[in-house]
This record gives structure tokens, C-alpha cells and sequence, in this order.
């Protein structure tokens, strides 16, 4: 018993440390999964304890970006969901291709496996020239192997399947290079896309968007939290704009959910209402 | 002891049927919400809860991210996602690394509801031919809880409920039908 709760407050002095000291604030993150993940990441740095992390993340700045990498948790798939990218493709690009110029948000980038899938998608749809996508994330960890666009070769024919699952008219191999243990996506679906830091923690409205992908982000948010990031979408999109959560997303709890309306409430894409601006 | 605030199941090969079995004898007024981590490699448990709510005693329902786990109802941890308790008794879903090759894993569930909890939870390891739930059974004895394993002898698969044994221990270790008996005494107010 006392161990647990000692843990508890040590989580909760990291949180603090990590405000105080270096800006970014934890406070309103899920606290079962984010202690997880500080335990996780305190052994992971060779720490007995959460406590010594928080002492030497104070003191040695340079494991700032171990932190930040280590909380954010950058698991992603291509295609993940299958279903949510057919989706996309049948129901939401015929009417972005209404649009002469198209503005696609993907908040939470990972290491990029969304948007490359996304860039896929709009190219066989005709689309991509007419794109520009910006692919954001808090980590720059992640957002640097986000640009590189490898992924191990193991998780190939995983993605080969989502590919066609997700209504893909070729073959994923047409858009990467192999390479021993490796996969390249090809340079070219990375034309059109810029790659920015953007904690959706503090940071604002940046672009007019027509769509907005932001899957298995908001589930690590505390309601507050993740009213907080629906209001800064519902500003950041266009009149009528899309919005695309993960599967098991729930918006019910947040005020700002009532400014979006689905439109495939299965595959968690919304509409932004159109008393909304 | 008090009757338990919270009980969790983790099964995986042959969970299905293990379930089936235990839910169909419980109580109906368990007096606590049972939250539940089911392998299948199926993204869609719909199924799943259909084929156990068929004979369940209590309502059962896949559960869904920020929603209240309530009493007498059974939750079942959706695919792809690990299911987290909150204090306060709301489920949170991520989508972290697996643990022990599994997501959801059964692991994480028993350890964010031990400190949840702490001594007022029950946890249950069944059937299984891997070793998730051996780390969060252990959690949940390290902050009192009860810990019930099937014997693995009388599993389908004995791997799960002997790795939660080797690591953990158990309160009780007892074959299958005898599981749901064994909660509705605990559950006895
Ligand atoms: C689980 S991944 C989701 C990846 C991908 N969207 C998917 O669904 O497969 C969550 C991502 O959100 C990012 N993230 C977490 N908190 C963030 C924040 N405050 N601002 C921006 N990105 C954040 C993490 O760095 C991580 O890459």
C-alpha cells in the first residue's frame, strides 16, 4: 500500500518538475495511462524510481527529448483501421475535391504511418497535387523518423493488408523501396507535406483546414484536455470541415463535441456544424 | 474482508467459454462493476459480448473510453486498445505498446485497477497460453486485493494461470466451476 501511494505522489512531482522546469504540462493527461508510462519510462532510463528521474531530468537537460519521446508513445500502423480510410477515400475526398486547394491537419503524426497512408489515398484519388498536409506531433523524436519514412520490414505485410482492406488500388510495395530489414516510402508522397512541432497542449490555430486526422491522441486527455483540443479543431477548420477521430473515441463528455455532427459514426468522422463559422 | 468495489478477468486461449461459465452463475447483485480482458485477435468483441450476454446473469457490454464502469454490469476491453481504470471508476482506453505481445493486455487493466482499488479488488486469471496477467496479479496481491487463478490443470490452457501462480501466488486457486460459487461469497454483503 504505502509503496503505491508513494509512487503516486512521485508521479505527480514529475509532473510538476516537468512544468516548472521545462514547460510542458502533463497535468491534464489521463493519469492511469500517463503513470504508466512514467514508470515505463523511468526504468527504461535506468532509474529506481520516479523520484530519481525527476531529479535528474532537473539537472541534465540533455534527457529532455528522452522524456518527451518516452511519454509520448509514438505506436501507430499504416492503415490502421482499414475500414476509417475507406471511408475517407468514399465519403470525404469526393467532397474535398470540390475544393482548388485542400488543407489536411494530421495532429499526432507518430512516425508518420497515418500520413503516408493518407498521402497514398489522395494520390490514387487524383488529389495529392492539390494538398498540402501538415503533419504535426509534440515529439521531435518522432517527427524526425516521421520525415525519414522507414519502418521496419516485419510490420510490411501487416500494412500490405490494411493497404487493401482500406480500398488501396495497387500495391503498397509500388510506394516503397525494400532494404534489407527495412522499408522506404518513396520521397515523392512526402512532397506536398510539411512536418512541424505543434503541442496541442499550448499551441494554437495555425492553418485553415479542410480535414482534420487526429486518431488515438485525445484518449490520453482528461475531458478538459480534450474539450480544449476539439474547441482549437472546431477553430481550425474550415466551414463544414472534416474531423476524424480513432475508433473507440468518445467526444460525448466535451462541450465542444456538439459543434462537430457525424457523418460515419463508425469510422469517427465528423462534421464540423455549420452555425460554427 | 468487505465485499469487493471492483472485480477483473483476464483469459485468453479458450477464455470464451470460460467466461460463459463464470458469468452465467454469478450473482446478478455482485454489488461491483467486472471488468474483463479477453484475447481473440478480433477487433470487434460485438460478438463476443453477444455470445456471452446470451446466458450472463449481468448485462454485458464492450466498454467504452470515459464512461462510468457501473455495478452488476460486465465490460469487456474493445480490440486493439489496453482498457485502464481511472479513480473514480471511469475506463480509459490507449494504445501503447503491447505488453506480454498483447493489446489489450490483461496486465495493464489489473494494474491500473490494484491502484484503483487497492484491497477492495478482486482479480481473476483463466485459461491462457501466454503469461499476461502474472505481472498484474501480482500488483494486486502487493496492494491486498484477492487474487483467484484457475487451476491449471483444469484449464483449457495452463500456461496463463500457472505464470500467474508462479510470479503471484493466488488466494485462491480452483477449477473453473467453481469460480463464479467462490465471487458470490465474496460478493456477500
Ligand atoms: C498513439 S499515437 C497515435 C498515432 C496515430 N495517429 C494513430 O492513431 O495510429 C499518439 C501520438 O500523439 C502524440 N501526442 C501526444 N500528446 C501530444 C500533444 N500534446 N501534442 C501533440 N501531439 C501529441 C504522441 O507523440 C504520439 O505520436
Amino acid at each position: 500500500m504505502a509503496r503505491t501511494d508513494i509512487e503516486d505522489i512521485e508521479v505527480e512531482l514529475f509532473q510538476r518538475a516537468l512544468l516548472a522546469r521545462h514547460g510542458y504540462d502533463f497535468g491534464g493527461y489521463a493519469p492511469a495511462s500517463f503513470r504508466r508510462r512514467v514508470l515505463n519510462l523511468a526504468s527504461s532510463l535506468g532509474c529506481g524510481s520516479v523520484g530519481e528521474l525527476t531529479s535528474r531530468m532537473l539537472r541534465e537537460d540533455a534527457l529532455l527529448p528522452n522524456v518527451i519521446a518516452g511519454l509520448s508513445v509514438p505506436v501507430s500502423e499504416m492503415f490502421r483501421n482499414p475500414s476509417t480510410f475507406r471511408a475517407l477515400r468514399t465519403e470525404v475526398f469526393p467532397i474535398l475535391g470540390s475544393y482548388p486547394l485542400i488543407n489536411i491537419w494530421q495532429a499526432g503524426c507518430a512516425f508518420g504511418q497515418e500520413v503516408y497512408s493518407l498521402a497514398i489515398l489522395l494520390e490514387e484519388a487524383g488529389l495529392y497535387d492539390r494538398c498540402q498536409i501538415y503533419a504535426t506531433d509534440f515529439s521531435d523524436a518522432a517527427l524526425a523518423r516521421a520525415q525519414e519514412g522507414i519502418f521496419p520490414a516485419r510490420d510490411a505485410r501487416q500494412y500490405s493488408e490494411n493497404y487493401l482492406a482500406a480500398g488501396g488500388k495497387r500495391s503498397l510495395s509500388d510506394y516503397c523501396h525494400a532494404r534489407y530489414d527495412f522499408m522506404k516510402l518513396d520521397d515523392r508522397l512526402r512532397r506536398n507535406v510539411t512536418f512541424a512541432n505543434h503541442n496541442l497542449v499550448c499551441d494554437g490555430v495555425f492553418c485553415e483546414a479542410h480535414l482534420i486526422l487526429c486518431r488515438n491522441v485525445l484518449i490520453y486527455f482528461s475531458d478538459a484536455l480534450q474539450d480544449h483540443v476539439l474547441a482549437l479543431f472546431r477553430d481550425s477548420l474550415v466551414r463544414n470541415g472534416f474531423l476524424c477521430l480513432g475508433n473507440r473515441e468518445n467526444i460525448d463528455f466535451a462541450p465542444a463535441g456538439r459543434d462537430f455532427a457525424a457523418v460515419d459514426a463508425a469510422a469517427r468522422i465528423f462534421r464540423k456544424n455549420a452555425g460554427n463559422g | 474482508m468487505s465485499a469487493p468495489r471492483a472485480i477483473v478477468i483476464g483469459c485468453s486461449a479458450g477464455g470464451m467459454r470460460a467466461l460463459k461459465e463464470v458469468l452465467s452463475k454469478l450473482r446478478s447483485d455482485v454489488g461491483a462493476p467486472i471488468l474483463a480482458v479477453c484475447h481473440t485477435g478480433s477487433e470487434d468483441v460485438t460478438t463476443l459480448c453477444e455470445l456471452i450476454g446470451a446466458s450472463s446473469t449481468v448485462p454485458v457490454r464492450e466498454a467504452r473510453e470515459r464512461c462510468r464502469a457501473h455495478d452488476n454490469t460486465v465490460y469487456i476491453a474493445p480490440g486493439g486498445y489496453h482498457l485502464l481504470v481511472e479513480y473514480g471508476g471511469r475506463m480509459s482506453l490507449s494504445v501503447d505498446e503491447r505488453v506480454a505481445f498483447a493489446r489489450p493486455a490483461i496486465d495493464v487493466l489489473f494494474e491500473s485497477a490494484a491502484d484503483v482499488y487497492g484491497h477492495e479488488l478482486v482479480g481473476i486469471v483463466m485459461t491462457g497460453a501466454n503469461h499476461d496477467g502474472a505481472q498484474g496479479l501480482l500488483r494486486i496481491r502487493q496492494r491486498r486485493g484477492i487474487a483467484i487463478v484457475q487451476e491449471p490443470l483444469d484449464a483449457e490452457a495452463s500456461a496463463m494461470p500457472q505464470a500467474a501462480l508462479d510470479l503471484a501466488g493466488a488466494d485462491h486457486c480452483v477449477p473453473l466451476r467453481d469460480i463464479a460459487p467462490l465471487l458470490n461469497r465474496l460478493c456477500e454483503r
